[in-house]
């Protein structure tokens, strides 16, 4: 029987269609004698751990510092991380996969989030991501995605570069956004949302 | 004459630096705060009238008396993790006024008598953290935050966290359980987070928003506050207006403030030639209005009146060029995807209403399915642990309801358009 597919979206609820190996034995807490973990990487996790009462809320910004070490998340980055913070890789992965900005398969080294909810695409957002995609079509080092509401409706279409919000964007600012990144320029400078003013009259001061 | 109170001056160059902020008199309600019995704090909160910010709207003060008295571990968290769509206004805030922030958070903690301060804040907002963090540093060093603040004796830890990408984090269980390193899964309630919360200890969870508007409330006194905006509806809000409007942005307006006044004076209205279509009054969650009811004061009450509601405060705006279709289907997809897929009606019911929409899209449905779909809202509603489902639920049962036609219209368009082909 074909399995039915539910969740094509980017789901929270990965893996419900793929059988579950029963004769896996499960991942135990590494052994730290025989995982090798960075020691700037394992800093990093440990400085984490410190800031909580409990070392666990240190999952997301330890899988964050894994993933912009290795590009993505890695079953050798999860395991790491699972060694560094005396957790199982099984844990860690079911962390990972619920929240969107973990990488779960190799990615570009630049992601380009392009909003596509209900705002931004009111103003076109829809054509913009086609428009995106494929400018950076065949690029290995550029990971565009469609995203959720990013929460820069102000300045609809937006996309957010490396964590750098941009807009509003044309649908002529795909191609260039593009070039300025395989360029190594910040892409589309004057339309960073650093730059915005405050949209109300009341706000103004000199 | 409008007040200003979170948005004045927010351009100011430098705000965001300690020494811009103390110039303009930050940190003083701090002090003013610290010199009075947490109690009395709690006690100006409360008579303010102040309501939550975030989507909810409860009354701030009351929530804060919620917490137990007593020396156990409680927790003031700060949800930041603003990812309602059409909402804008905390990443305003934060990234232009990060000391107010901070400034109310204290104030919070020391009225609750909270020692362990976390600022949840969505992953997506790299910059706006950073900018937090700076200012936390600046804070630290100023002994604003940290051990015996002031020379009082009261010590508070700030931690900044960041999430990484699920709008359910913003739910507040869903946030704690986040914030304890977990999938972010709502919980069963009660028990409430006023008892039992992170780590399992009595939290307080309040939105950005909310504990900015403290130091004004500790600034003027709560009477004073509570004379601003409409009845059961005191002081000002910061409106995000965003969709088919010429001037989108955030506006600070206060509350009673008539609803087109927003649209149109402040954000522009939609563009020339153009009309208003529908509008969601407090983000993609907020049951739908229509041109007749531009009217409606920009308040809670009022806005709960017209069955709808204030939520996050996001006036997203749909002009007459976009069908009502496209908009609940883009709303209904949103949902199904970042539905957690604990509770069966939120998990299911998000994805058979995108299935649902797709086949009126299409041309195969029948005009049944609307009443199937509109029933499948009835059955999300209140059945879950959180109000995810109900949040897709609210605003296409309302779609139905008040655009049937259009549905029907473009169901029998499609049908003739096979029927020629």
């Amino acid at each position: 029987m074909s399995p039915v597919r539910r969740y094509e979206h980017g789901s929270r609820v990965p893996g419900w269609d793929s059988a579950a190996d029963l004769d896996k034995a499960p991942a135990a807490v590494p052994d730290p004698a025989l995982v090798d973990v960075p020691a700037d990487l394992r800093a990093e996790i440990e400085a984490a751990m410190a800031r909580y009462p409990e070392r666990r809320s240190a999952a997301l910004p330890a899988l964050r510092a894994a993933q912009d070490r290795y590009g993505w998340c890695s079953p050798e980055a999860i395991e790491q991380v699972a060694c560094v913070m005396r957790l199982t890789p099984a844990y860690l992965a079911s962390v990972a996969t619920f929240y969107d900005m973990f990488e779960l398969e190799p990615a570009g080294r630049h992601s380009v989030y392009v909003c596509t909810n209900i705002t931004c695409s009111l103003r076109g957002a829809d054509d913009l991501f086609t428009a995106i995609e494929e400018a950076a079509q065949g690029d290995a080092d550029i990971n565009v995605r469609s995203f959720e509401c990013l929460g820069a409706c102000d300045i609809a279409p937006m996309v957010s570069v490396d964590n750098v919000y941009y807009g509003p964007l044309e649908l002529a600012d795909a191609g260039r956004l593009i070039d300025d990144l395989r360029s190594g320029r910040e892409p589309l400078p004057e339309l960073a949302l650093a730059l915005r003013r405050s949209a109300d009259p009341n706000a103004a001061s000199a | 004459m409008s007040t200003t109170i979170l948005l004045r001056d927010i351009d100011e160059p430098g705000l965001a630096t300690l020494a811009v902020y103390e110039r303009r008199g930050g940190y003083a309600s701090l002090r003013k705060a610290l010199s009075m019995e947490p109690a009395a704090v709690v006690a100006e909160i409360d008579a303010s009238g102040l309501r939550g910010r975030g989507g909810a709207g409860f009354p701030a003060g009351r929530k804060s008396a919620f917490l137990p008295k007593g020396n156990m571990d409680k927790y003031l968290v700060c949800n930041a993790d603003e990812s309602e769509p059409g909402t804008f206004k905390d990443r305003e805030l934060m990234q232009k006024c990060p000391h107010m922030l901070i400034e109310g958070v204290v104030i919070a903690a020391f009225g609750a008598g909270i020692s362990r301060a976390f600022i949840y804040i969505r992953g997506e907002y790299e910059a706006q953290a950073r900018i937090l963090d700076a200012a936390l540093a600046e804070a630290r060093s100023a002994g604003y935050i940290g051990e015996r603040i002031m020379g009082s004796d009261f010590s508070l830890d700030v931690v900044l966290h960041r999430g990484a990408g699920a709008y359910i984090c913003g739910e507040e269980t869903g946030l704690l359980d986040s914030l304890e390193g977990k999938r972010g899964n709502p919980r069963l309630k009660p028990p409430f987070p006023a008892l039992q919360g992170l780590y399992q200890g009595p939290t307080l969870i309040n939105n950005v928003e909310t504990l900015m508007t403290m130091p004004y409330i500790l600034e003027v006194g709560g009477a004073e506050y509570a004379k601003l905006g409409a009845p059961n509806s005191a002081g000002t809000k910061v409106v995000s207006v965003s969709g088919h409007v010429q001037r989108p942005g955030n506006y600070e307006v206060e509350l009673g403030t008539p609803s087109r006044q927003i649209i149109y004076d402040l954000a522009g209205g939609p563009p020339v030639g153009r009309r208003v279509k529908l509008w969601f009054p407090g983000g993609s969650s907020s049951p739908v209005l229509t041109e007749a009811d531009l009217d409606i004061p920009y308040d809670f009450d009022s806005l709960a009146k017209a069955g709808t509601m204030l939520g996050s405060g996001a006036i997203i705006v749909v002009d007459n060029s976009t069908p009502v279709l496209d908009v609940a289907l883009k709303v209904a997809k949103f949902y199904r995807h970042e539905s957690c897929g604990k509770c069966t009606p939120c998990r299911e019911g998000t994805n058979w209403t995108v299935r649902m929409l797709e086949r009126i899209e299409t041309g195969e449905a029948t005009p049944m399915d609307l009443d199937i779909m509109a029933s499948v809202q009835e059955r999300i509603i209140g059945n879950c642990l959180c109000v995810l489902g109900d949040a897709m639920a609210m605003p296409i049962g309302s779609m139905i309801s008040k655009f049937r036609e259009e549905f029907e219209a473009h169901m029998l368009s499609r049908q003739l358009a096979d029927v020629a082909a």
